[in-house]
Parts: C-alpha cells; sequence; structure tokens
C-alpha cells in the first residue's frame, strides 16, 4: 500500500496531474529519465509512468499523469490521503548526462513532465539546457513556473498560439539550431525529446542533417518492466532492444518508428472498448484506490456479487 | 487400475489437498515459529528456490527477508504456470504459512534496481540468497518477430495469470485470438498453447522442427494438450512471420525437416526439405522457445562469476565466487524445473546456515 501525500492537477483542463507518492524504495535510487510501474488496486493493470520528481528524505516519488486510459481516468479520481496498491521502481536507465556541454530538452504535452526533471538535473550539473516546451492549447499547459529554473533559456508554444508562440516544437527546434550557426554559437551536443511518438519521429527528421546526437524516451506497452514480458520490444538500428530495460532512452536516428508507432495501438481496440466499458460486477463504483486497514463492509464500493465470468464468454466465442 | 503404474503424483497432490481442505475446517491452525537466532539472511526471489531456501532457513531460526520485484508473491508459480495446472489458492497457503511462521516478504521491491546486494550487506544481512529465476525470453531471430500479435510465452502467461486479463472486472487487455501458432515444444509451450485454447482460439498449433519422440516437455504435459485438441505440426521449423500491410500477424511460415542422425545427447537433428516451404494462416504467434537469467543482478553485482548463457556460477550447494551470496534455481542453471530449484533452495539454505555458524565460530 502506497499513500498519496500530494496530489494537484497541473492545468486548467485538469488533464494532467500530479501525484507525490510515499515509497522509500523507489525514491532511494531514482534518478532522471528511469520510471516506475503503479497499480491501482487488485483488478488493475500495470502501469509504466516516468518519474518526475523524488524526495530521498521524505522517501517519495512524484509523478505526473495524464488522463488517457480507464486506469489513469481512475487515478485522477484518487484523492490526497488516499492509498494505491502498488509502486514499484526505478526501473530503466536513467538519462545519460555524462560529458555533455549544450543541450537543447524538447517536450510536448505530458512528455514536459518527463523532461522537467532531465533539464532540471542538467541546469544543475551545470549544462548549459535550452527548453522548448509544446502544448495544444494554453488550457493544457504545465510546469509554467517551474520550466524556468530549470533551463538557461525556455521556448513555450502552442498549436494555437493561446500561450507562448505559435507553432509546434519542430519549427522552434530548427529555429534554435540555426540561430546556433548563423551568431557562430556552439551547436548543440544533444537534444533530448520526449513527447507523443509522432512529434519525436518528425523531431528526429529535424536534427538529422546536422547530424545532432539526438535521444528520444519511449514508453511501449510493458507488463512486468524488469525484462520478463518482451512487450515492450523496440528496434533500434536493426536490433530488437527492451525498452523497460535497454531504454527508455534511445538514438532517435536509429529508432523503427514505423514498428513503434503500430506496436504502440496494438491494444486501442481494447482500451477504447474498456473506457466505454462499466463493469458491472462492481457497479460501476470501483474508484480504483487501496484502502488500509478498512473493512469489507465499510469500502465506499460494493465488492463484487457475481461469479466472474472470463472475458471469453461475453465476446462469443466461435467455432 | 491394474497393470497400470502407482500414481504418485496423483496421490500426493490428493493428501495434500484433502490436508489443506481440513485444516480450512479448522477454526485456528496453530503454526510454529521458531525462535529467532538473530541472524539475518535476504532471499531475492519468491519462486520455488527462494521460498524453499527461505523456509528452510527460518526453520533453522534465521531472521528471513524475501524480496520480490512484482506485486504478487510466488515468482513462476505465479506468473507462468497457469491455474489449471497449479491452482493459485495453493501457491497463496504456503506464501501465508512462511509468513505465519515469521518470513518478511517485500514486494515492489527489485534487487538491482530499487537496492544492490552490496546495500543488502550495508543494511546487517548476513547471507543472500539469489533466486531470481531466469525471466528474459528468447527469441528465434527471424524476420517478423515484432509484427503486431507476436507474443512471447511469458508476456501471454503473464497477462493471463498474473494480470488476470481473461476476467471481466481486470483492466488488463487481451487479445481474443482465433487461429495461434506456439513456437518451441517444452512444458512452458504447452501451457501456453491450453492458454491460448482456452481463451477461445479455434485452432492452436504447436510448431516444433523436431518429431513426436524429440519434444522436451513432460509426456503427461503433452497428452494433456492433444486431449484438449492442441494440433501438432511437427517436423516444421518457423522461417518468418507474415504480416498484412497494417502490420499485424497473418501466417506463419514453416519449412518441412526430416529427422536425420541421432546428435551426441541421442537426439536425431532435423535436417530441412529444402523447397519445402509452406505458410500456416494464424494471426497470433506465441514465442515458447526458452528463457534465460535476468540481467539485473549480473549488472548490479560485483564479485560474481557466470556462466556463457548468462546464469551465476554456483557450486551444487549454491555457493558463488562471492562470499555470502549463494545462488539456485534457474538463476543459475537457466530455465529448468520448479523441483530443481526446490532442491537448490534446499541446498542453499544448508549452506548459508554453515557459512554463518563458520563464520561466528
Amino acid at each position: 500500500m502506497y499513500k498519496v501525500v500530494t496530489k494537484r492537477f497541473l492545468n486548467d483542463a485538469k488533464t494532467i496531474c500530479l501525484f507525490e507518492i510515499e515509497a522509500p524504495l523507489a525514491a532511494k535510487h531514482a534518478q532522471a529519465g528511469q520510471f516506475v510501474i503503479f497499480r491501482l488496486d487488485e483488478q488493475g493493470e500495470r502501469v509504466p509512468v516516468s518519474v518526475a520528481d523524488w524526495d530521498r528524505e521524505k522517501g517519495t516519488v512524484t509523478v505526473m499523469v495524464q488522463a488517457a486510459g480507464r486506469t489513469t481516468k481512475m487515478l485522477h479520481t484518487v484523492e490526497q490521503g488516499d492509498y494505491i496498491s502498488d509502486f514499484v521502481g526505478p526501473l530503466g536507465r536513467a538519462t545519460e548526462m555524462e560529458g555533455l556541454k549544450k543541450v537543447c530538452v524538447v517536450g510536448g504535452g505530458v512528455g514536459c513532465a518527463i523532461a522537467y526533471p532531465i533539464a532540471k538535473e542538467m541546469h544543475k550539473r551545470g549544462i548549459e539546457v535550452t527548453f522548448i516546451g509544446g502544448f495544444r492549447s494554453a488550457d493544457i499547459v504545465i510546469l509554467k513556473d517551474e520550466l524556468k529554473d530549470a533551463c538557461d533559456k525556455l521556448i513555450m508554444c502552442t498549436d494555437d498560439g493561446t500561450y507562448g508562440e505559435k507553432g509546434f516544437t519542430t519549427v522552434f527546434l530548427k529555429q534554435e539550431i540555426e540561430r546556433n550557426i548563423a551568431e557562430g554559437k556552439p551547436q548543440f551536443d544533444r537534444v533530448i525529446a520526449i513527447g507523443p511518438d509522432i512529434m519525436m519521429k518528425f523531431l528526429a527528421d529535424v536534427t538529422r542533417p546536422y547530424g545532432i546526437s539526438t535521444i528520444i524516451s519511449l514508453d511501449p506497452i510493458m507488463v512486468d518492466g524488469t525484462g520478463m514480458c518482451g512487450g515492450c520490444r523496440v528496434i533500434v538500428g536493426g536490433e530488437t532492444k527492451f525498452a523497460c530495460v535497454d531504454g527508455p532512452d534511445f538514438d532517435a536516428h536509429q529508432v523503427d518508428f514505423d514498428s513503434l508507432l503500430k506496436r504502440a495501438a496494438f491494444y486501442k481496440e481494447e482500451q477504447d472498448r474498456d473506457a466505454q466499458h462499466i463493469c458491472k460486477m462492481t457497479d460501476g463504483h470501483r474508484r480504483g484506490q487501496a484502502l488500509p486497514q478498512l473493512q469489507e463492509s465499510r469500502l465506499p464500493h460494493r465488492l463484487p456479487r457475481r461469479r466472474p465470468h472470463p472475458r471469453v464468454h461475453r465476446q462469443g466465442r466461435r467455432g | 487400475m491394474k497393470g497400470e503404474s502407482v500414481a504418485i503424483g496423483r496421490l500426493e497432490r490428493f493428501v495434500a489437498d484433502w490436508h489443506m481442505a481440513e485444516q480450512a475446517k479448522l477454526e485456528k491452525v496453530e503454526v510454529a515459529v521458531p525462535a529467532s537466532n538473530g541472524h539475518r539472511v535476504a532471499v531475492v526471489g519468491s519462486g520455488p528456490a527462494g521460498l524453499t531456501c527461505a523456509g528452510d532457513l527460518r526453520k533453522m531460526g534465521y531472521d528471513v527477508t524475501i524480496f520480490e520485484a512484482l506485486h504478487k508473491s510466488g515468482g513462476v508459480l505465479v506468473y507462468g504456470i497457469p491455474q489449471f495446472r497449479l491452482p493459485k489458492e495453493i501457491v497463496a497457503k504456503e506464501i501465508d504459512n512462511l509468513k505465519a511462521m515469521g518470513v518478511k516478504i517485500v514486494n515492489n521491491a527489485i534487487i538491482g534496481k530499487s537496492e544492490t546486494v552490496d546495500e543488502l550487506f550495508a543494511d546487517g544481512f548476513e547471507a543472500v540468497f539469489i533466486g531470481s529465476g531466469a525471466g528474459l525470453p528468447q527469441f528465434l531471430h527471424i524476420p517478423g518477430e515484432n509484427l503486431l500479435g507476436v507474443y512471447t510465452a511469458n508476456e501471454l502467461l503473464t497477462r493471463v495469470n498474473l494480470m488476470k486479463a481473461y476476467r471481466d472486472d481486470y483492466d488488463t487487455p487481451i487479445k481474443h485470438f482465433h487461429r495461434v501458432a506456439v513456437v518451441g515444444a517444452g512444458n512452458v509451450a504447452m501451457d501456453a498453447a491450453r492458454v491460448a485454447k482456452r481463451l477461445g482460439a479455434e485452432h492452436v498449433y504447436i510448431c516444433y522442427r523436431r518429431g513426436r519422440d524429440e519434444l522436451p516437455a513432460r509426456l503427461e504435459e503433452v497428452e494433456h494438450a492433444e486431449a484438449e485438441g492442441i494440433e501438432f505440426q511437427l517436423l516444421n521449423n518457423p522461417t518468418r512471420i507474415l504480416a498484412g500491410e497494417d502490420g499485424y500477424v497473418t501466417g506463419i511460415e514453416l519449412l518441412r525437416q526430416e529427422l536425420g542422425e541421432p546428435d551426441e545427447k541421442g537426439r536425431r537433428s532435423p535436417v530441412p526439405v529444402q523447397g519445402s516451404e509452406w505458410v500456416l494462416d494464424v494471426d497470433t504467434v506465441i514465442i515458447a522457445i526458452g528463457t534465460s537469467p535476468n540481467p539485473l543482478i549480473r549488472n548490479t553485482t560485483g564479485g560474481l562469476t557466470f556462466t556463457r548463457k548468462g546464469g551465476i556460477e554456483a557450486d551444487e550447494g549454491g555457493v558463488t565466487a562471492r562470499e555470502g551470496v549463494f545462488a539456485g534455481g534457474d538463476a543459475v542453471t537457466g530455465a529448468a524445473t520448479v523441483i530443481l530449484a526446490m532442491g537448490a533452495g534446499k541446498a542453499g539454505a544448508v549452506s548459508i546456515d554453515k557459512y554463518i555458524k563458520d563464520k561466528n565460530a
């Protein structure tokens, strides 16, 4: 059982929410670029989410989660002081920062939540950081103030121009690269991009002609996060890699984006159906959190009264 | 049955089940809690090796803590072996017994990530037993292994056994597949095939490059699979996996084989029949050709030596190259059986007892 110490929405549209979770084991070694896996309750999925911050003394890890599927929507209904059933980490490798002098960190939407600790850590280590944060519109912008202190130069942009500059991150990345050339300044040693797969694909196309080393952080479908299920495999430079143990950071110029985009959509049909589906067995009242030391009768939702039926029966067994 | 051999396994199962059922009728079961001798031992992994080692050490009086990476304890017993072969209630009961005996289990603790073996020693554990298993799936390295609809047996079994994806009230998704090819023919392949069949697949094929006499699975598992309608495509070696424009699997190309001369182990090796490729129509491919030890401990623990296949080098007593570190089960041997892992757990417990006694003598 892991306590939610802090919960707060990060934007006006309430699409992205911050959770500070009491998890001393995960907090002990968490580093920028790594991820954790949480599970809401007994019925919940194991959901990987990037580490946004940590406090080794308090023993807490902070994650920023966008409501997308059923589990993340349910997580958003969990309140401060509630408990979730599992929280394990840190998983994956930390983002490499050794020897870097000048870096451009690009975040797209909720990707900014992952880009933020990386930029902050680099900034702290004295690396010159330019941060480009892109969002669809002003109402979903997150970390407006925090980002200012995590970089040397901050460019915020929205697709519709309702906050910051108007345009996509690709435009501003190219602009900054060109500016370095025009003004005779040192070029970025590295570009680190985190956001929707399609954004990262286009950012990789921007840096490729300049030969700038580009790293992206991937979050493919996975179950255990320790190299066991193999569900998170990505093709990098023609070789199969596991994002959970070999990544999540990979060389953007080597990643097979076609395979990545297809694999990410594998369970889309099931997820869409699940989002619509209200489980009759919990009367649709399941909120997701695990409650400590509560008698069953005091649970806020009634426990299953029906015998659980295997899914295949509902879908009709053919043949 | 007259003329048939005595079914020892089934008799044992009956006795154990009966004992458990009778015990459940009692109001309170007294569990003897051995007095602590004050020495702390850490066990990495709550699979068969770890549980056995922890139980034996606790009985000797050691203060034992098991660290388990997953949210549920039991290792391969809960994520790998399906309910119909090993009811999860039995595993849960055994784990409850260990806890009642005073064994501590810390879930969601990945040794090598959350904490390292060095830190366990720094925390005051006098010995560490590594029973982290062989969880890393192997691939065939044929074209098409990353197409949509290609699972490792581990992924399928974990989704179904651990995450209960087959149940409506659990969130983890699973595809509703119709025609499934399982590549490999070991016990795990039989489990995966039967799980796929029970999830509603109309046709489940076992694709294996050798013949029936060479099947590596236990005969009983093969018979059970056949009884459930699993179709065997023997002497067929997969050469590539095919997909449509959308990336979803449409078939698997197989190359017919003939049995040649026996190899040094006496197994007849398959010889490809040139030009005999054919395509089996499937929408799902499950790769069940084995697993190798997880590299998490290998990458974060100094002083250990490893085998060519990635296993930790240890003798029969589980003694490794590093003082105070013991290992057993699949983490040492590579994928093997539950029984062998339990044996290694027992041997490890004896070695740890001797090591701590000698050290404090």
